[in-house]
This record gives structure tokens, sequence and C-alpha cells, in this order.
């Protein structure tokens, strides 16, 4: 167990180091550092001093090692845009993206694994294939033009539901929540249905179709001679045996989420990391969009490998394997 | 480069079945029989749903393809545009005419029309895109099957690390570099092959995997050790011998991506990242549409939005379906 733990830490340094070092080319070789920074009529004697003040002419490793330094530390330098502390700009966006996150991946589970069961008991039933037949409608529509549809039906045509932004927010030190306020929960109900409607039915299918798997197995059938309720069949039994992959595509479904975030942040104007990652991109604001690939880089690196180790503590199977091989 | 080399096999095939009729009226006709008589086609019969999705992609093809010739107006004509048309609603609600069937922009725009070449734009780059990732993607994947060892594990790693991210990130990712390399004024120009550089390389790990896990199991088959055996050059045993025979899942991935690629290239152009207004796909126009869907004119963006989805749709739908009808164990 320690050396898979230490192993799957290693892999995932030398991931963030990847990804470190593409957020550090982007730095360096994409236009020229120097020339965002200073004025038209700087002299080139004083750019070669800010060159050299910024260590900007040291040798490829020392620079790379020294961003590395910073990133860790959180700091990533001023918004080309916004001439503002990147950390401060990122700190202020975070809360809204997980807020949002969140409450989708929550949406998604809680309806998505029911309807998965149902679908994978009762096969034959119209509302199972109903329900398929939605999944496959919902995994074909754009999340975009779900959002456009959502915000036509509810904000314009039965003025419910607000169209953009956040409500209003309560601070908590640097949080700031929506959660708290009716306003707010107004506010979040069309961007984290649009944002859960694609992975609901990822887990949906996933559930039905590892549901159906387990019916099938020898031991499901013995269970069934040995005369106990359907009930305990079915959610005992069979449920159980499905959640190892549903909760490793859950946990990984969590990292896409956040990065979906970016298309329904930018639909319903929510003041998110997405709809900053995407004006940075426009406005080539190299610092926050370098900030922001280290910081989705981490999200996901913790996600896969939380997800892995979960693996391993709900997989009787793996950790006999394992513990085996180690004696061995 | 892989795909001209199938069909070169196929038709070698072909070329077999050719002299054994000898007679060269009865080639079509036999070939022909093949298709119509296959596995593949009675299964596709018996899907009315499939058939449908076939005829609903067929005819959005031809439309795109047709454009040119079939649209009522040109969208690209600025002599062509009256302001005085600008947001007509659709030929069947109060103030619209037939004269713009679904309504007009807010440049006086034919929406039908500039759904047609939207479409042809979009489909574009879709199939652009699927045959470039297929073309990199095969051939590592290509690579890694056969060699093992040390090239296998490096590109095999790239690819987790590359599946370990959501692909439209790294779309979004790559075309923000490409944006922040090229000068601004050459960036509409390019702006069709940043959009298409950042699919493949989003979506290349798909095929490279597929192919690696089939060349994996052929490569030890009795076929390639006899080809071997008999000095066949590696080349052309990989290309030759293990492609054909590596080649079935990865049409059905391409399938699937060609969806996939469609919608990346949509979600892109929504986000305003990547095709310009210049050059309206049905993402731009989507997005165009967006601003002023507040104001009432619903039609703008959602006439292109349900083109994109039945086309997406009826994609998967036919994906789906060449993933069950290919695969034998649901036969």
């Amino acid at each position: 167990m320690l050396i898979f733990l230490a192993r799957r830490l290693f892999q995932a340094v030398l991931v963030m180091l990847a990804v470190a070092f593409i957020a550090f080319a982007l730095f360096n070789y994409v236009g020229d550092p120097i020339d965002s920074m200073v004025g038209q009529d700087t002299s080139l004697a004083d750019r070669q001093q800010l060159r050299q003040e910024l260590g900007l002419n040291d040798s490829f490793v020392v620079q790379f090692a020294r961003f590395v330094g910073h990133a860790a530390r959180g700091e990533f330098g001023l918004s080309y845009q916004q001439q503002r502390p990147v950390a401060q700009i990122i700190l202020e966006r975070m809360p809204a993206t997980l807020e949002l996150s969140f409450v989708s991946a929550a949406l998604a589970l809680a309806l998505g694994v029911p309807m998965g069961i149902y679908t994978g008991l009762h096969r034959g039933s119209w509302l199972s294939q109903g329900l398929l037949g939605l999944s496959l409608v919902g995994v074909s529509l754009p999340t975009f033009l779900i959002g456009i549809l959502l915000i036509l039906v509810f904000s314009v045509d039965l003025k419910w539901l607000p169209s953009f932004g956040r409500g209003s927010v309560v601070h908590f030190g640097w949080w700031t929540s929506g959660l708290v306020t009716r306003d707010g929960w107004r506010a979040i109900i069309m961007p984290s249905v649009t944002l859960a409607l694609f992975q609901m039915t990822l887990i949906m299918r996933l559930v039905r179709a590892e549901m159906i798997e387990v019916l099938r197995t020898d031991y499901i059938k013995f269970a069934r001679a040995r005369g106990l309720t359907n009930r305990a069949i079915n959610f005992g039994h069979a449920l159980k045996n499905t959640l190892v992959p549903v909760i490793t595509v859950a946990g990984l479904q969590l990292g896409s989420i956040i990065a979906f975030a970016i298309i329904t942040e930018t639909v319903f104007q929510w003041p998110g990391m997405g709809l900053m990652f995407i004006q940075a991109v426009s406005s080539v604001d190299i610092p926050v969009m370098a900030a922001y690939l280290m910081l989705v880089g981490f999200f996901f690196v913790i996600i896969n490998l939380v997800v892995d180790l979960l693996y391993h503590v709900i997989d009787p199977r793996l950790r006999i394997d394992r513990e085996q091989v180690g004696i061995g | 480069m892989s795909s001209t080399l199938v069909c070169g096999s196929i038709a070698s095939r072909w070329a077999l079945a050719d002299l054994a009729s000898s007679a060269g009226a009865q080639r079509w006709h036999l070939a022909l029989h093949r298709v119509f008589d296959s596995d593949l086609w009675w299964s596709f019969r018996r899907s009315p749903v499939t058939v449908g999705a076939a005829v609903i992609s067929l005819v959005m093809v031809a439309a795109a393809l047709l454009a040119g010739w079939i649209a009522p107006h040109d969208p690209f004509d600025p002599a062509s545009l009256n302001l005085l048309d600008a947001t007509n609603p659709p030929a069947w609600l109060p103030g619209g005419s037939w004269r713009f069937p679904l309504g007009t922009d807010d440049q006086g725009r034919d929406i039908l029309s500039a759904i047609l070449y939207g479409s042809r734009l979009s489909l574009g780059i879709g199939f652009a895109a699927v045959l470039l990732a297929m073309a990199l993607g095969v051939t590592l994947g290509l690579i890694a099957g056969w060699r093992g060892g040390l090239v296998d594990t490096i590109i095999m790693r790239i690819a987790d690390v590359k599946l370990s991210f959501p692909a439209i990130l790294i779309a979004l990712l790559i075309d923000g570099v490409a944006r922040a390399m090229v000068p601004h004024d050459a960036q509409t120009e390019i702006a069709s092959l940043v959009v298409i550089a950042a699919i493949v390389l989003s979506s290349w790990v798909q095929y490279a995997r597929t192919v690696r896990a089939s060349a994996m199991v052929e490569r030890d088959k009795e076929y390639i050790q006899a080809a071997r055996m008999i000095g066949v050059r590696p080349v052309r045993i990989v290309v030759g011998h293990l492609l054909p025979n590596a080649i079935g899942p990865v049409l059905v991935v391409a399938t699937i991506n060609l969806a996939l690629a469609i919608l990346t290239e949509a979600t892109l152009s929504f986000l305003g990242v990547g095709l310009p207004p210049t050059q309206p796909s049905l993402g731009t126009l989507i997005r165009n549409g967006n601003d002023y869907l507040l104001s009432g004119d619903w039609w703008i963006s959602i006439f292109p939005g349900v083109a994109l989805a039945v086309l997406i749709l009826s994609i998967n739908l036919l994906g789906d379906w060449l993933r069950d009808a290919l695969n034998p164990k649901l036969r």
C-alpha cells in the first residue's frame, strides 16, 4: 500500500511538473514578457537591465526552478489586463466556480444513480426506454445550447429565474457564498442544471450498464436460489458491486465539471474562474492563463490521486493482490 | 496516409474477386452484392432509428455541400444585405415573410442561408479534424503497439496525462496559445486551421489507444509470425497486415468522434475563441444570436442550435449503431 501510494505520488508530481513546464513555456516563449511590461519608448539599455533584474538571462533550468518555486507559493505575477496580482483575481473567482461545480455534482449523483438503478432493473418498461432516449438527446445537445434554451424558457418567456450572475452573495472571510441567500439559490438553479445534465446522463448509463452486468452473475443467481427478497438482492448485493466503477467515474467527472464550467459560466455570465479563463484567452492575458492551467492541473491530479486511493480502499481484490506481491 | 493504404488493401481484395468472375460488367454488381448481402447492411435495415439518422445525416451533408446552389440568399455578399430586413421573424410568425423562411439576424442576413453555409464549415472542420486525428493516433498507436518497450511507454504516458484532462480544456488551451503566437491581423485567416489543430491534438489519444490494443493482440498471431518468417519488411507487415485487422474499432471511434469534433468546434466558436464572425460556423451563429435572446429575437440563435443538435444526434445514433453492429458479442 505504501509503495503504491509513493508511486502514485511520484506520478502526480511528474504530471504537475509537465503542466508547470507548459505554463512556463507559455510565459517565456509566447511573446516577450518585457514587451508586455514596459512602454514603447523604453530604451534598450533599460530593457536589458530589467531583463537582468527579472532573471530572464539566467539559464533555462534556473528560470524553470524559480517559476515552479513561485507557482508553489501561488505567485504568478500581475495580470496584463487588470494590473493586479493573478492570485488575488483567482481567489475572488474560485468560490463561484467551486459552488457551481459541487451543486452540479450533487445534482448529477442524486438524480443519475436512482435513474440508472431503475433503468437497469426494469429494462423493458416504457419509462426506461424514454429515459434512455432522453439521455442520448442529452449527450447530443451541446451544453451551451441547453443553457440558451433554459434562458429562453425560464428567463425570457416565464421570467421566473435570472439569466445571468450569482445573485447576492455573502462574504465569509475571502470566501463568497451565494448558497445562503434566496437570491443566490434562484441564480444557481439554471447554471447547475445545465452543467449537471451531461454528467447525469453519463452516470445513469454507467449505473444501468453495471447493474445489468452484475445481475447476470452467478452469485446473484445463487442469492435468488437462496430465496432472498428482491430488495436485498438488488440493493444489498447488486448495487454494492456496481458502485466501484461509479465512484471512479463520478470522481473523474468532478474534474470535467470544473472544465465544462467554462462553457456554463460563459452562457450565464457566472463570475467564476471559467469566465476569467475565457476572457484571458481572448485578450491573451498569459499570467492568468498560466495560473488557471496550473490550478486546474492541480485539481485534476488531486482528484485522480484520491480516486485511485478510494478504488483501492473499496475494492478488496486490489488490496489483497498488492499485499501478496509486496510480501512475495 | 494510412486511410489510403487501407483503401488500397480493400481494392486489392476486390481485384481478386474480379479475377474470379473475370467479367468487367459483373464487377459492380458483385461489389454491390457484397455490400447489400453483408451482416452490416442487414442490421442497418432492421433498425429504423439508424436508417432515419442516416437519411438525416446524408440530407444535412448534401445540403451543406450544395449551400452555394440551394441557399436562397448569399449571406456573405454585403450588397444583398438590407438593414431594413434586420431581425425579421420566421415566415409563419406575424411580421415574417417567405423571403426569409427562418427569419433574419441583426444585419438582415437570412438565417436559413447562414445555417447552410455554417454547417458546411462545421462539417468540413469536423471531417478534417477527425481524419487528421485518426492519421496521427493510428500511426502513434501502431508504433507503440508494434515496437513496445520504451517507445510504447513514452507514447502511452503522454496519452495518460492527456486523458486526465478533458478534451475541451486542451482545445481551449491550444487555441489560446495559438492566439498568443499569431499576430492579430492574421488570426481570422488561420482561425479554422487553429481550431482543427486544437481538436486533433485533443482527440488523437483514443485512436492511439484503440489501435495499440488491437496491434498488441494481433502482433503475436500466426499470420504475422508467418509474414515475419518469410521475410516481409516490418513496415509492410504493420501497414499491410496489422493495420487492416486493427482498423475496425477505429472506425467506430471515428464516427463518434466526428460528432465530438463538430461539438468541440461549435463550443470553441460559441465561446468566441473559434471561428470569427466573418466566417460563421454554426457555433458562431449561435453566439451571435445569443446577444439578441433577451430582447425576444430567439430565432437567431435557436435555429442554428437546432441544426447543430440534429446533426450531432444523428451522427451519434449512427456511431452507436456501428459500435453495436461491429461487436460480435452482441450478435
